[in-house]
């Protein structure tokens, strides 16, 4: 940021002058989390359709169990994973200078593979603190902030040392998230241990539920938002071989975006015990929230602006910009879901999964699948994937699935929420719980062969990745320097 | 709410729109808008050969922005929001439930309150009745005793004709308004292992089950000392405290040795919650008349 003048950047490195391996390691372990997570949902989506598959081997793959593990297995061991990948990447190519920290750069690696595995072990055996998205027990969440200060030490260290006078806009949302989700993380994870695996949240009451989706949400807003912003704010660009499309336009939105999202998290608690200053307060900053939302969202799609014929031949390219369409629509929603007469009619009904996976599969999971695609040939020393058809084939599964996914659950939440507010003439309800549960079932079935469809094109991108290390080497330096992304093109 | 964090709800929300509405209007004024081929404009800064257009921000983006934020001004003048200021429509939740609530029951009071005259024996026959009182059922009731009313393991299946508390339409009543509390005590300290294992013979030899008889005789004693006030000397229960019949084949909580044997050790506290404070009087009657009529059933 700061003043607008000319400066003259210092000549691009090499690709020998970073540090790669950390992005690789990142990288894979996304696609291999990102299959496992995904396929612990489709397994737990499968058992809301056949409650048989509970049974599998009780009481270790109950849903109950499972369904925290899949929520932590794809948010912070898939999309962790490629936060972290691209951060490490993106904050090394446009400081232009070597990642900072020596040791801490393997300690955070090795370190968040500990805590997922960790997580991937607790759960099943039923150890939780019971908070949604911070289940893991009090050593497992020391663990954690231990590797994000290691973190945090590594990114802003090599800010710190950049060669480039200005610190470029990714950096900025990079830099939010990490500092926000530190913070929220400590906070809300906050706790007095009994045992090694059991311990008692610190808060109380309304309080503990305030803390907790005040966290909850951000988690959404700084991990699942600002982060992958950060992801959007290189790889669009750089993909597409166009200018960030206005820079009035990033800072503008990221300050918003940062300052107001920390607000909203009381929208999950509406007509709860909350108080109603904190309910109203918590709806009006999520309203306010739409446009710096849609700022990240105009600044993606217009920098193509100029380079839309791109998209015909390029798969990866079409995983970003569908990532933003996405991104558009799940940040218009979650806003109109914010409303509390809306919230009446979707709260504890499906729309809030379908709504949950809108952001998740078509903004999250998609954006960072376009950024992996295109670093995997950057840091492998290749020109290309093995298989461009192949990615092609992702992309429509991945696409066909999450919109078979949110449509079937918009169908189910507001079947379920119109069932739940109907009444008799005598005034009781018209439908008891399970009768809501019944209408679903059809629901389920498409929902569950969405998130299949979603899941069998990730399975083809670990095959090309795989396909794509396999085949012949070339020239390292070359492959970053192509004319038509490193030079700007002249409207 | 003290003053304190009432100036830091205030002062926060208010810094907090008034630096976002700034930011949004000092960007608005530096952006080139006038400029002929405003996209040939970039920032000078380069990233990685990445750089960055000077484009105004969008027109209808800008104009939304400002809306929204028009928007929160006015809401949180009407509504509470601002720490302790209630709005000038003086709105709170508990205001509109508590409306929502009388208008309810303004609405229905005639078509419940029709029945609450007849008695519960007559009720049973009246079809419409019936089928209001099953809804209310359907929502009240069915979380714990299952939609059919046949319960579960600790929850009194309401269809047969065993009952704990008594099964006349008067006691059925009673036990919805006020609700019960069971308290068979834990054993484990009094009897010991041994003393459990043998009593848990005994109880089985009482509804007929196969039994190791020496144990049996031995766990009589035990029983004789401190079952009988409760389950009586035959074993048949007493409906005055809801001590569950032994010697039939109805199980609340598992008729197992092993069931019969952690019932003993750790006694059982079963709740069924009054019902008084949610459901109006004639609400209670219907429930009463439908709860009776599922034991008439065969």
């Amino acid at each position: 940021m700061g003043s607008h003048s000319s400066t003259s950047e210092p000549q691009l490195l090499g690709d020998q002058s970073y540090n790669y391996d950390v992005v690789r390691q990142f990288s894979i372990m996304t696609v291999v989390w990102g299959i496992v997570g995904m396929g612990i949902g489709v397994l737990i989506a499968c058992q809301l359709v056949w409650p048989v598959l509970n049974d599998i081997f009780q009481p270790y793959t109950h849903f109950g169990r499972l369904r925290p593990l899949h929520t932590n297995a794809v948010i912070f061991a898939f999309g962790g994973c490629a936060l972290m990948a691209t951060s490490f990447y993106v904050v090394q190519r446009t400081c232009q200078t070597r990642l900072f920290g020596g040791p801490l750069v393997p300690f955070v690696f090795w370190g968040w593979q500990t805590v997922i595995v960790l997580a991937a072990i607790t759960l099943p055996l039923g150890l939780t603190t019971t908070k949604e998205y911070a289940e893991l027990e009090w050593p497992i969440d020391i663990l954690i902030t231990l590797v994000w200060v290691a973190y945090g030490i590594v990114f802003f260290g090599t800010v710190v040392k950049r060669k480039t006078s200005h610190i470029y806009v990714a950096n900025w949302f990079f830099g939010g998230f990490i500092i926000t989700v530190g913070i929220l993380h400590v906070v809300n994870s906050a706790a007095i241990p009994v045992s090694l695996t059991k311990s008692y949240s610190a808060y109380a009451g309304a309080a503990d539920a305030m803390v907790q989706w005040w966290y909850g949400h951000n988690a959404v807003g700084f991990f699942l938002t600002a982060g992958f912003l950060g992801i959007m704010y290189y790889f669009v660009p750089k993909q597409a071989g166009r200018p960030v499309y206005s820079y009035q336009l990033s800072i503008v939105h990221f300050w918003a975006l940062i300052s107001l999202y920390i607000w909203a998290g009381p929208h999950h608690l509406h007509y709860s015990a909350l108080p109603d200053w904190a309910q109203s307060l918590g709806m009006v900053m999520s309203l306010i929230l739409l446009a710096p939302s849609w700022g990240g969202m105009i600044n993606g799609i217009m920098t193509l602006s100029g380079a839309w014929h791109k998209l015909r031949t390029d798969p990866t390219l079409r995983f970003l910009v569908v990532s933003l369409s996405f991104y558009g629509m799940s940040t218009f929603e979650g806003p109109m879901m914010a409303i509390k007469t809306v919230n009446a009619l979707s709260h504890n009904t499906d729309w809030t999964i379908g709504h949950v996976h809108s952001g998740a599969l078509g903004w999250v999971a998609m954006i960072s699948i376009g950024a992996i695609y295109h670093l995997v040939p950057v840091l492998y020393g290749r020109s290309k994937m093995w298989s461009v058809p192949l990615i092609n084939t992702h992309f429509w599964l991945a696409t066909g699935g999450t919109v078979l996914y949110i449509a079937s659950m918009w169908v189910n939440g507001i079947t379920q929420g119109l069932m739940r507010l109907a009444f008799n003439q005598d005034g009781s309800l018209t439908y008891s719980f399970i009768d809501s549960i019944e209408a679903s079932y059809g629901g389920y079935i498409v929902r569950a062969f969405g998130g299949g469809l979603f899941f069998l094109g990730m399975l083809l991108m670990a095959y090309n990745i795989y396909r794509t290390t396999l085949s012949a080497s070339e020239e390292h330096t070359i492959l970053e320097e192509k004319p038509d992304t490193a030079a700007p093109a002249v409207a | 709410m003290s003053v304190f964090w009432n100036v830091w709800i205030i002062g926060l929300t208010t810094i907090n729109l008034i630096l976002i509405t700034w930011v949004l209007l000092a960007n608005r004024k530096v952006a080139v808008r006038d400029d002929e081929m405003p996209e040939n404009k970039t920032t000078g800064h380069v990233y990685d050969g990445i750089e960055e257009y000077d484009n105004p921000l969008p027109k209808w983006w800008f104009m939304m922005f400002v809306l929204t934020i028009i928007f929160a001004v006015f809401y949180l003048a009407l509504y509470p929001g601002l720490g302790s200021w209630k709005g000038l429509l003086g709105w709170t939740s508990v205001n509109q439930l508590e409306n929502e609530q009388s208008i309810a029951f303004e609405k229905h009071q005639e078509s419940y309150g029709a029945f609450l005259k007849t008695p519960i024996e007559e009720l049973i026959d009246e079809p419409r009745a019936m089928k209001m009182a099953q809804r209310v059922f359907a929502n009240n009731c069915a979380v714990c005793h299952g939609s059919d009313g046949s319960g579960y393991l600790g929850f009194p299946n309401l269809t047969d004709k065993d009952w704990l508390y008594g099964g006349s339409p008067e006691k059925i009543k009673e036990t919805i308004i006020h609700g019960r509390q069971a308290a068979m005590p834990a054993w484990q300290a009094v009897m010991g292992e041994t003393g459990i294992a043998n009593t848990t013979e005994y109880v089985l030899s009482l509804s007929g089950q196969e039994h190791d008889v020496a144990k049996a005789e031995a766990g009589q004693k035990l029983y004789a000392q401190n079952c009988i006030a409760c389950h009586g000397a035959d074993g048949k229960g007493l409906q005055a405290v809801g001590a569950p019949n032994l010697t039939d084949d109805v199980w609340l909580y598992g008729g197992e040795a092993a069931n019969i044997r952690q019932s003993l050790r750790l006694g059982r506290n079963g709740q069924m919650p009054a019902q008084a404070e949610r459901l109006r009087e004639d609400k209670i009657h219907l429930l009463t008349a439908y709860v009776y009529s599922l034991s008439l059933e065969d």
